[in-house]
């Protein structure tokens, strides 16, 4: 399958774009051996330093590396602006419909939004229904997947509002150019990412419960070692300097969460979970969970604690939900969404869903409630008999699924051995909210490696580019 | 402030390190032996087994001493958690679930290890090559310390590393000499042939202290100098007297900064006040056995007490 897709570097209408001018200046000038000496050092750094993720069903190779390429994916500083203004509407539309959602539920009586669609989605937490978090803020760490058609459409491909991973890449992506290219940072100004985890740190700081006295303790909590981003959690604890816990290190303490330390138990103030909500507390959730804590909930609701993203965040970027998102963004701002959606299907709808299975070998279906890339189909790219099968499972249980269109999503180059070559791209900017939020010029830029492939997640043979902002 | 869990990793990251070294150093002086004196080689190499502590699993998947069997049964079989391969590799584990305590420095040296001992470990080794891997191991260990000793801030961190290095060094020393104790006493000794000598030197090699004996005591290996530098000698880094100098200083470390002192602190300062006071002569009247024997049980117990009173778990 080969789509016609727009170049962001070397579009074919009008030859190379303004943004990547001075890369491409500097391009040019470079020695093609020393530069497949670069990708190989790239490849070195990320091995040593540990840069690795697990792939979940694979025995030999249980740690992995995400190829990195070394061809930034480079955004106009006016371009940048646009999408931070879509971003920041579609961020406050989220955490107004969350709290709507857990208290008055006017979008459910407005009748913008199925209230079956929320209430029997396992993503809604009746037991938050009433709690209001400290600062008022649900989702406090975002991440949204942005995709680009063409010179000026983007689309949001999803919201990512419980827990965003990959922001770990972003940085040391930054960190590996820096090493390996730092004359190019003198000759382009690109806007800095490094001070993601201090504004990650101010942000949590800003949101601790009203009752914290003095600078609030703050902790990440992580599954563990075996977990696929384990490294990520480590590594944002670190560059913190805040524990890294996990849910045998804590317990409730005197209508507290407390951390086993060697000299006793102290208490912690903002816990950055990057647990599941099912895990998060066996007495409350899921009974069987050795990753969470007993009796957080309890905490929680007494306002003793801040948890991010905030318990139940996952309703509102419910694939199902998310077809209502234009509507959503509408309803709380006031305003037309200035990001917009992809057209979705939702073959719980019966037209829909005949529409879809005619149409099943040129959409994209995905699974409501997956992730990762994983139980999704791409009928373009799919045979025949994927098709057949795949149709099956949508007839069997078609609430679970929606359709897209397959769109070409915009290319960007990588190095491979024969020179440049186009691949395609999306963009997940990371966005902090507190009492403001605040959106690094910059993101993870997943790219799919393969010729062609529009499927860009790392569990699928994706990689990731430094993704540079001008300061233009 | 440390969770008791990072102080565990730390603990037993070190533990790890010094127990793949230790494993290479075994198989090193077996080696030696077998090479010098090949009549009673499967008798040497069970010896090795023995202080390694993994003589009855060794025996339950091969029937033969052989160095090749031995060398991949402590080295590289991970079957075998204490071999270094295994050892490198709970080492790693563990260092990876601290890594926030660590220097990029030393997570790096750890993860290095771990790459290029799995590599070099990854098929049965050559006996031709056998020198030259144990050397890549003690050069592994040997960077890590070096990394470790030279970027880590000297805090808690670092004691609850050294408490981990110290207990396992202790522990393998005072295993080296127990397996060996009979040659050593004097009754055998006086004989003084030129199987001896051997067992001798191997029990230093060992230990990597086979030259520096000949710095401190005469020339001629003699049971009782062997025995008083590998227990008593305070300047000697795999000594007894040596690690419960360090184990104490750093439990006092630790209580000065927590302002609390525990169970641990109390073993630990009774069993360097007496390594202090103690004379190899006393130490071979009341029984070389018994005293490793006590001794050894006395270090399993700090290393509890260790994780008790700091909450590890």
């Amino acid at each position: 399958m080969r789509l016609a897709a727009f170049d962001e570097m070397l579009p074919e209408v009008s030859g190379l774009r303004k943004p990547y001018s001075a890369y491409d200046r500097w391009l040019k000038e470079q020695d093609p051996a020393r530069l497949t000496e670069k990708m190989q050092d790239a490849e070195r750094v990320f091995r040593k330093t540990g840069i690795t993720f697990a792939v979940y069903g694979e025995q030999e190779a249980s740690e992995r590396l995400i190829p990195f390429d070394i061809v930034p994916r480079i955004i106009s500083g006016n371009e940048w602006r646009r999408l931070t203004q879509g971003i920041e509407q579609r961020v406050q539309a989220l955490n107004a419909f969350l709290d709507d959602i857990y208290h008055r539920q006017e979008i459910l009586r407005a009748g913008r939004v199925p209230r079956e669609l929320v209430a029997k989605n396992e993503a809604f937490l009746p037991e938050m229904i009433g709690v209001r978090p400290p600062a008022g803020v649900y989702t406090h760490i975002i991440g949204v997947d942005i995709v680009r058609i063409s010179e000026n459409e983007f689309y949001v491909l999803e919201d990512n509002a419980r827990t965003p991973s990959g922001v770990s890449y972003m940085l040391e992506n930054r960190e590996t150019m820096m090493q390996l290219f730092p004359e190019l940072f003198q000759q382009i100004k690109v806007r800095p990412v490094e001070n993601y985890p201090q504004l990650l740190r101010q942000s949590l700081a800003a949101v601790r419960p009203q009752s914290t006295k003095g600078t609030p303790t703050i902790a990440v909590l992580t599954p563990g070692s075996y977990n696929s981003a384990y490294f990520e959690h480590a590594f944002l604890a670190d560059q913190m300097g805040v524990q890294l816990v996990e849910g045998q290190d804590l317990r409730v303490v005197d209508g507290h969460v407390a951390m086993r330390t060697t000299e006793g138990y102290k208490q912690i103030d903002v816990l950055y979970r990057r647990v599941d909500d099912s895990f998060l507390d066996p007495l409350t959730f899921r009974p069987d969970s050795a990753l969470g804590v007993p009796g957080i909930m309890d905490v929680y609701r007494a306002g003793n604690i801040t948890i991010a993203n905030a318990p139940g965040t996952g309703i509102a970027d419910d694939k199902a939900i998310y077809s209502y998102m234009p509507e959503i963004v509408e309803f709380y701002t006031g305003r037309k969404a200035i990001l917009g959606n992809i057209p979705t299907w939702r073959c719980s709808e019966a037209d829909s869903l005949k529409y879809v299975l005619e149409h099943i070998h040129e959409l994209v279906i995905k699974e409501v409630h997956g992730s990762g890339g994983y139980g999704m189909l791409v009928g373009p790219a799919a045979t025949k008999k994927e098709c057949q099968d795949f149709a099956k499972k949508l007839q069997a249980k078609p609430s679970n699924y929606i359709a897209q269109p397959t769109l070409a999503l915009s290319t960007c180059p990588i190095l491979t051995e024969k020179g440049l070559s186009p691949r395609h791209v999306d963009l997940r900017p990371y966005v902090l909210v507190s009492d403001r939020i605040q959106i690094v010029p910059g993101g993870l830029t997943r790219v799919a490696l393969k010729e062609g492939s529009l499927v860009v997640n790392s569990s699928q043979g994706g990689g990731t580019k430094d993704t540079w902002v001008l300061d233009d | 402030m440390l969770l008791g869990r990072t102080a565990n990793g730390l603990y037993w990251m070190n533990r790890y390190i010094e127990r793949a070294e230790n494993m290479a150093r075994l198989v090193d002086a077996g080696l030696r032996m077998a090479l010098t004196r090949t009549q009673n080689a499967s008798e040497e190499w069970n010896s090795v087994l023995l202080s390694a502590g993994a003589d009855i699993a060794f025996t339950q998947k091969y029937q033969d001493y052989t160095a090749a069997n031995v060398s991949d049964f402590l080295l590289r079989d991970t079957s075998n958690p204490s071999s270094t391969m295994s050892a490198i590799e709970t080492a790693r584990n563990n260092a990876r679930m601290v890594r926030t305590a660590l220097t990029r420095e030393t997570w790096e040296s750890i993860n290095e290890a771990w790459m290029s001992l799995k590599r070099m470990l990854a098929r049965p080794i050559d006996e031709r090559d056998l020198p030259s891997v144990l050397d890549a191991i003690k050069r592994e260990t040997a960077l890590i310390r070096g990394s470790f000793y030279g970027t880590m801030l000297r805090n808690e961190i670092f004691d609850f590393s050294q408490l981990g290095t110290y207990v396992e060094r202790a522990d393998n020393t005072a295993r080296i000499l127990d397996v060996k104790y009979y040659v050593l006493l004097p009754s055998i000794s006086w004989v003084g042939s030129t199987l001896d000598n051997y067992q001798w030197e191997s029990i230093l090699r060992s230990v990597s202290a086979h030259r520096s004996y000949r710095w401190v005591y005469e020339a001629d290996y003699k049971p009782t100098n062997i025995a008083d530098y590998l227990i008593l000698n305070v300047r000697m880094p795999r000594s007894l007297t040596f690690c419960y100098r360090f184990l104490a200083e750093h439990l006092k470390f630790l209580g000065d900064d927590y302002g609390e002192r525990h169970a641990c602190h109390a073993t630990a300062d009774k069993t360097q006040a007496m390594l202090r006071a103690g004379s190899i002569k006393d130490i071979f009247d009341a029984g070389l056995h018994e005293f490793l024997a006590n001794f050894i049980r006395d270090n399993t117990r700090l290393g509890d007490e260790i994780a008790q009173d700091y909450k590890f778990y």
